[in-house]
């Protein structure tokens, strides 16, 4: 009879919480699992991470910098605060950058009410934007038969890149250029339309904005599901 | 104890949030036990008093003669209170920011027009060159998101202000709200 599988486990405490977790997991899954919120943008489950947008950053006990809580590893003893005042002003910060950014007119958005950089800004507190807005004058894609690409509404997540090459496996999505001029681009920089794209529309469930939207859903509320994610992954798995 | 006085402003916005103010309905007679309503669209008043203790200021800065009025109801004001999104963000009127102001008046004083197209010289201001927000001018004391703020919204936050007891405003409203 053989032994049972070691399993490595890692304690530590998170906002003084002592939780236990298995060695490779990063702090946002432990932090879950121990229903401890900490905010996320580009983040999705279901998807790789790319610790792109910041706004999980927590502050472990030794280290000055910050980390992404969803690429940082657990590790024994660690101490970890997702709540402190600095993190409240640093995620604060990166919100009102991306608003900044590009052209967010909630208002008038096709997400209004079902974005989460709307939503993030309010549950952070947000109610205006220190810095000057940048109003740079960007491109709409609607030369797809179901879908439109708004640049205006997109925060570089990157989550369609991923779920399109990860999950869908088509990846026609891209990013284009560097900094504050890169772009999500459809294959080569080719008219959605006329790409390679499957039409599966994971994209536009997983966008976080009004950046891929269903033209279908254009005037009525457009809530985004991006559940399936999970699901199918468990599904893929048991196959 | 006498009431404060309150003054509501209309800059480059669609009066949404004038609406909304008024949506309080009979919460408005109410508030009228606090406020003193001294100059607004509403009201006769045509010239800005001399000391005003709250402003809601609606509308983004889209002209010359909307920096002129901030400008001159921030030294006038004790409390400054940018209502709706227009007025934080610059919302919908800021929408023209990407263009020059000449497309814009191309746009709207000659494109669409059949009937004797020009540009008006009289009584109508000169364009900014972008849309901005309240706050890029003057210094604001309250932000009121929301698109507009809901009549709900307007009685919390001045029942709070009357109290000396400011609200949370984002447990109540957001942009696009």
């Amino acid at each position: 009879m053989s032994a049972a599988p070691a399993v490595d486990i890692k304690t530590l405490t998170i906002n003084g919480k002592e939780v236990s977790a298995r060695a490779g997991q990063t702090i946002l899954e432990v932090a879950k699992e121990n229903s401890i919120d900490i905010p996320t943008l580009c983040h999705l489950d279901g998807l790789s991470e790319v610790g792109a947008c910041r706004l999980c950053v927590v502050e472990i006990a030794g280290s000055p910098k910050l980390s992404p809580a969803c690429v940082a590893t657990v590790e024994e003893g660690m101490v970890v605060s997702t709540e402190t005042d600095r993190l409240k002003r640093h995620r604060k910060t990166i919100l009102e950058l991306l608003f900044a950014e590009r052209n967010h007119i909630c208002s008038v958005c096709v997400a209004n009410g079902h974005c989460e950089l709307q939503s993030l800004g309010q549950s952070q507190g947000l109610t205006h934007i220190r810095f000057p807005y940048r109003n740079p004058k960007l491109p709409m894609d609607s030369s797809h038969e179901r879908f439109t690409l708004d640049q205006n509404r997109c925060i570089l997540c990157t989550r369609c890149v991923r779920v399109c090459d990860e999950v869908e496996g088509a990846h026609i999505w891209d990013v284009m250029g560097r900094g504050i001029d890169s772009m999500v681009i459809s294959d080569l920089f080719q008219p959605w339309g006329e790409s390679a794209c499957t039409r599966c529309g994971k994209c536009v469930q997983v966008c976080p904005t009004g950046a891929l939207f269903d033209k279908s859903k254009v005037g009525s509320p457009h809530p985004k599901y991006p559940e399936f994610l999970p699901a199918l992954q468990l599904m893929r798995e048991r196959q | 104890m006498s009431k404060h006085t309150l003054a509501t402003v209309w800059l480059d916005g669609c009066s949404g949030c004038h609406m909304s103010f008024l949506d309080m309905d009979e919460r408005l007679v109410d508030l009228a036990a606090y406020f003193d309503l001294v100059y607004s669209p509403l009201v006769d008043l045509k010239t800005y008093p001399e000391h005003v203790d709250f402003a809601l200021v609606e509308g983004a800065i889209s002209s010359t003669d909307d920096l002129a009025k901030i400008k001159k109801i921030r030294a006038h004001t004790g409390t400054l209170i940018a209502m709706g999104d227009c007025a934080i963000t610059g919302n919908v009127p800021s929408m023209r920011n990407p263009f020059t102001t000449r497309e814009i008046t191309d746009r709207a004083y000659f494109e669409n027009v059949s009937a004797q197209p020009q540009l008006p010289t009289l009584y109508v201001p000169t364009l900014l060159k972008t849309v901005k927000p309240i706050q890029e001018y003057v210094h604001v004391d309250y932000y009121l998101p929301g698109c507009p703020p809901s009549a709900d919204t307007f009685f919390a936050f001045l029942s709070g202000l009357v109290q000396g007891k400011p609200v949370d405003v984002s447990s109540l409203t957001r942009f696009g709200a």
